[in-house]
């Protein structure tokens, strides 16, 4: 319940297209996209995450990546993860 | 009878066999059986002579009459040719070999044991009985028919009893005489015997193979990055620590029984807060996408139309906070955090004293417009608030049915940390201000608050709870009486806004109900230092200069705004706003800038040292009918201020460039900066009215 009342402002957003919350192995938990594209959304950005998060701790363990966002031509994917999950957002600026 | 036919059918062939080789035997045993067979091969030979003819084997050798005539003459002797003539033995008598001459003769060619008896011998005539024996038990036991042949079986010996069974057999193969002959054990025939073996089918072999399930595999690799060593040792570390804890720990029981109590609620909160953390990133850059434009408005844009009219500035809205809990509600409090400046405070409730009801405390931050970051719903309607300038996470707030209530933003949860009760002396009055106080000498934080019960209460956080100590009670000392009316209350004043000075300690102003502001002293709770004969109606919000140390200002509900020199009694500056003034404030970044908003949806700005008589700046920002404007507030860094309405929404706007214009530098000089200016700047303006003041006064 909590996590839907905390979510529910993001999805009213303007241009936001989607919200995906995956667990620490990139399996969605939540999802406001259709199953396929969500499976896909979260298991390659589950890569993409553990990749950064990897670079930004070899290069200072006590760091950790806390946030990240990946703007590209059609949209921006925003990702925040935590320790046991990430939350996944995808946007429309221009929208 | 079987026995002896055998024998009979013996015989004849051993007599054949003694007849071809034609040679005597040389042996003593085998006579006997000589004189026997003799007696038998008389019949024998003469049978087989007469029925047959001489048949030659092919392979007999032809010879010759004279041949045959011929006499062979052999000398038989006893010596056997085969033993050894010379065997020597050693003789120890002679100490030599000595050759023996006697040598045993004796061969044999042919050993048979024979079964055969003679008639008449002892051994036959027992067989005889024996075997008569036998078959007379038979008899009498299977045959009960006829008796006629049981007394013959009886009568007769042994063999003729024999011949006449032969004889009933024939006639009767179901007489049990039959059945004991054939049950008789078969002797196997020495002679004709072979023996029979026969092969049976082999199965044919079958290999069957079955192949079980492989043990699940699985392959493992990793590799270990800096980070994940260190990890590895963070872990240890925080092991290592809790260990040590835990031997703590068994010292004091009682502790750990209450702290596993509280420890699932713990849990569950972590989880919430670990989602809001992730989200609220979220949130904001989400709002900072769409609301992009606004972002670089905030920061970069500028009204180039301000260069060309001299006196006058514009407003520029920006970001327009609302939360759909709070649209019944009107804005009856706003402040900024001083340390974190894009976060401010609002409170909810409501002006409509007929229509009171729950109200609410919002934080905002300018990050994210869309949802408020802290949300605190209170069962009363709040009316007024103040976030502690050095602990900024303490929020004080006035309530409308006369609590006051203190909430933390460290504190989980959505309730106060300390609130008054009747028994502590809450008012009994909606609280129209509070303002939090340095310190006192016990480092207790410390609030003001004042009512329109009349009473300046001063608050004192010690450890769980609230200490008031009355301060001032408001009387209508000076004021003309009302009347019959006044008589029951002479002697309260209804307190509805206050305001300390910024650097003497001990002075504050207190505006009432009555129009009247009195200048007070926290230490002379009886009487007022001075009292200003200001406004009409209640004075809503009386407010201290920031730079200048004697100037405040002071609106009201008249349509007013006074600016006041707290040494003169009377107002230095004059404002008609065509309409009940809300709310005015300083600017924190001049001493002759502030802003009033009016119920009708407008917002002022002065800027006294450009204009004493206008406002340089009167935009509409609102619906003019539907909405009021409640209150307004300067950021305490940026050129924005938050001004909010009745309806719950609060708006930012920028400031254009000439609503917060600097003094023209003069050729040469250096621009000097700095409270001092601000004050000389303020000075400056009050002295030129001063002295037309005292020419009229």
């Amino acid at each position: 319940m909590t996590e839907f009342s905390l979510l529910s402002p993001i999805q009213g957003q303007k241009g936001v297209q989607g919200i995906i919350v995956a667990n620490s192995e990139g399996i969605p938990i939540k999802s406001t996209l259709d199953n396929s594209s969500t499976v896909q959304y979260a298991g390659l950005i589950h890569q993409l995450v553990m990749k950064a998060r990897s670079t930004i701790r070899d290069i200072d363990p006590q760091n950790d990546l806390t946030f990240m966002r990946v703007r590209s031509k059609k949209n921006e994917i925003m990702i925040a993860p935590d320790k046991d999950f990430f939350l996944i957002v995808i946007q429309n600026p221009s929208d | 009878m079987p026995v002896p036919n055998n024998n009979a059918a013996f015989a004849r062939k051993g007599s054949n066999v003694q007849k071809v080789p034609g040679a005597k035997s040389t042996k003593a045993a085998t006579k006997k059986k000589d004189e026997e067979e003799a007696v038998e091969t008389g019949t024998g030979w003469e049978e087989w002579s007469q029925g047959k003819a001489l048949v030659r084997p092919p392979d007999q050798m032809e010879l010759t009459e004279a041949e045959l005539k011929e006499e062979n003459t052999r000398i038989l002797t006893a010596n056997n040719p085969h033993a050894p003539q010379n065997i020597v033995r050693y003789s120890f008598k002679e100490r030599s070999y000595k050759p023996i001459n006697i040598v045993d003769q004796m061969a044999v060619h042919f050993v048979l044991e024979g079964s055969l008896v003679h008639q008449d011998s002892e051994e036959a005539r027992k067989l005889g009985v024996k075997e008569g024996l036998a078959q007379e038990i038979a008899t009498v036991d299977a045959t009960a028919e006829s008796e006629e042949e049981k007394a013959e079986t009886s009568v007769n010996p042994a063999v003729d009893g024999g011949d006449v069974e032969e004889a009933g057999d024939e006639d009767r193969p179901d007489s049990a005489a039959s059945r004991i002959n054939k049950k008789e054990p078969k002797v196997t025939n020495q002679f004709n015997f072979s023996d029979r073996a026969s092969q049976t089918l082999n199965n044919p072999m079958r290999d069957r193979i079955c192949q079980t399930e492989p043990p699940p595999r699985s392959s493992f690799s990793a590799t270990a990055n800096q980070w994940e060593i260190y990890d590895a040792y963070v872990q240890e570390l925080q092991k290592q620590e809790k260990n040590k804890e835990k031997q703590k720990g068994t010292h004091s029981h009682k502790d750990n029984g209450k702290s596993k109590k509280v420890m699932p609620m713990e849990t569950q909160s972590e989880d919430v807060t670990k989602w809001t953390m992730a989200s609220k990133i979220l949130e904001r850059t989400i709002s900072q996408n769409t609301f992009d434009d606004i972002a670089q408005d905030f920061k970069y844009f500028e009204d180039a139309s301000d260069e060309f009219r001299e006196q006058e500035g514009t407003l520029l809205p920006l970001w327009k906070f609302q939360y759909d809990k709070a649209k019944t509600l009107s804005v009856t409090a706003l402040c900024w955090n001083n340390k974190y400046q894009d976060l401010f405070a609002v409170g909810l409730g409501s002006y409509d004293f007929s229509r009171q009801g729950c109200g609410m405390l919002l934080f905002y931050s300018l990050k994210n417009p869309a949802f408020p970051e802290y949300i605190y719903p209170t069962s009363s309607g709040v009316m007024c608030l103040d976030i502690h300038v050095q602990y900024f996470h303490l929020v004080a707030v006035g309530f409308y049915n006369g609590c006051v209530a203190v909430y933390s933003l460290k504190e989980e949860g959505r309730e106060p940390v300390y609130k008054s009760t009747a028994k502590t002396g809450k008012h009994t009055d909606p609280v129209w201000q509070v303002h939090w106080q340095s310190d006192d000498m016990d480092s207790n934080h410390n609030f003001y608050s004042v009512s329109s019960d009349g009473r300046v209460v001063s608050w004192t956080l010690v450890k769980n709870e609230l200490v008031f100590t009355d301060i001032i009670r408001l009387t209508l000392t000076g004021a003309v009486s009302e009347g019959p009316k006044g008589a029951q209350a002479p002697s309260i004043a209804s307190g509805t806004s206050f305001d300390f000075h910024k650097q003497i300690d001990y002075m504050f102003l207190v505006g009432t109900e009555e129009g009247k502001i009195h200048k007070c002293s926290k230490t002379y709770s009886s009487q007022f230092l001075e009292t200003y004969d200001a406004h009409s109606m209640a004075v809503d919000t009386v407010k201290w200069n920031y730079f200048h140390p004697k100037v405040f200002v002071s609106c009201s509900s008249d349509w007013t705004v006074k600016i006041w020199d707290h040494t003169i009694n009377t107002p230095m500056f004059v404002f008609d706003l065509q309409a009940a003034v809300g709310d005015v404030a300083w600017s924190p970044y001049s001493s002759t800038v502030f802003a009033a908003v009016t119920t009708d949806g407008t917002v002022h700005v002065f800027d006294l040292n450009v204009n004493k008589y206008e406002a340089i700046c009167q935009q509409l920002v609102v619906d003019k009918k539907k909405t009021k404007l409640t209150h307004v507030e300067f950021n305490p860094i940026h050129p924005v201020i938050i001004v909010g309405d009745d309806r719950g929404y609060v708006t930012s706007f920028k400031l254009s460039p000439n609503l917060r214009k600097k003094p023209k530098a003069k050729k040469g000089h250096e621009l000097p900066k700095g409270p001092e200016v601000e004050v000389a700047k303020m000075e400056k303006l009050l002295s030129l009215l001063r002295e037309p003041d005292q020419n009229s006064g």
